[in-house]
């Protein structure tokens, strides 16, 4: 009887320390996951605002002051649960559209982004037009 | 054929000699700020320099500019490791006092700066006449696109930011603005 009773108090220690083993990963990690997923949001949206001290480096980059409080403030903002545009139109609205590193595709800003295209466009269709010309064989010689 | 060719040369050097003589023109450091016309972003900060008499306010006292509505605020960021803030001190100082008994208010603002290394620069500089706070985490500076000091606010009667001015301030340009800002704020637009 004393040896099932010691046997019963085994099992029951055994059970609950591998329930403790068991829970305790499971209560942890996911702080840690709000947390890096924050960290990672805030670096994407700290890599896309400029340095306002700093010569063409993003917040995310610099190590000056004011970028470090500048990334503070987004990550507070993204975890006050503002969307990444509200952070970046919440700087554009402090700095004007300079703060952004990337313009945002609209208005006069579609320039930085249609010129390359049109002279990757441009350039291929003269290289194409000049190859052409040069490896076509004249009218007077096909004629002969 | 040769008048075609030059219009086509023209139509594509003029708007490169335009962003030339644009970009040759303008001041390199100068970043257009949205602010001026926009509501001032409010703050309440307290004051580690309390200024002299009859412009003092006690240290630790909140300035809110919400209380300050229907004053001129001129809001001054500086800081002690900022050669060109001692260049503006004393003349900046001068016109605070120039403004006593009018409906202005002189503030200035430390960025990223102790108050401790604020006191004494003050105090090397032969004093302030207005009081200082302190913007412990930047959060006015970058409330108010700041991207460097000194920077100088001019924040009108309605609450509105009104004139900007990135680098020392000159006592008369100061002068100019708030008189100006005066003016409007002066019912029927009458001299205050």
């Amino acid at each position: 009887m004393s040896r099932l009773w010691i046997i019963g108090c085994c099992a029951i220690v055994a059970t609950s320390s591998a329930r403790a083993q068991n829970t305790a990963p499971i209560v942890t990690p996911p702080a840690r996951t709000a947390d890096s997923a924050l960290e990672a949001r805030t670096s994407a949206v700290a890599a896309q605002l400029r340095c306002p001290v700093c010569q063409g480096l993003s917040i995310q980059d610099s190590p000056s002051e004011l970028a470090q409080s500048m990334r503070s403030l987004v990550r507070d903002q993204l975890a006050e649960g503002k969307t990444p545009a509200e952070v970046k139109s919440y700087f554009v609205s402090k700095y004007g559209e300079w703060i952004l590193l990337a313009p945002e595709p609209h208005g006069i800003n579609l320039v930085a982004y249609a010129v390359p295209i049109l002279v990757v466009v441009g350039g291929g269709a003269g290289i194409v037009f000049a190859v052409r010309r040069w490896t076509s064989v004249p009218k007077s010689v096909s004629a002969d | 054929m040769n008048w075609r060719r030059a219009a086509i040369a023209a139509m594509l050097a003029i708007p490169v000699i335009a962003l030339f003589k644009r970009s040759m023109t303008r001041d390199p450091r100068e970043i257009d700020s949205p602010l001026p016309g926009k509501p001032a972003p409010q703050f309440a900060l307290p004051v580690f320099a309390p200024g002299q008499p009859p412009l003092d306010r006690k240290i630790g006292d909140t300035v809110r500019l919400a209380d300050l509505r229907g004053r001129v605020v001129v809001l001054n960021f500086w800081a002690s490791w900022c050669l060109a803030c001692r260049d503006e001190h004393a003349g900046l100082s001068d016109v605070a006092r120039q403004y006593v008994g009018k409906p202005v208010t002189f503030v200035g603002s430390l960025y990223q700066d102790s108050p401790n290394n604020g006191t004494s620069w003050i105090a090397e500089m032969g004093g302030q006449s207005y009081p200082s706070v302190v913007d412990q985490r930047t959060r006015t500076a970058i409330d108010y696109g700041l991207y460097g000091v000194p920077e100088t606010f001019f924040i009108g009667a309605d609450g509105r930011i009104a004139h900007k001015i990135a680098g020392p301030a000159a006592p008369w340009v100061i002068r100019r603005i708030v008189d100006s800002l005066l003016l409007v704020a002066a019912p029927g637009g009458a001299s205050p």
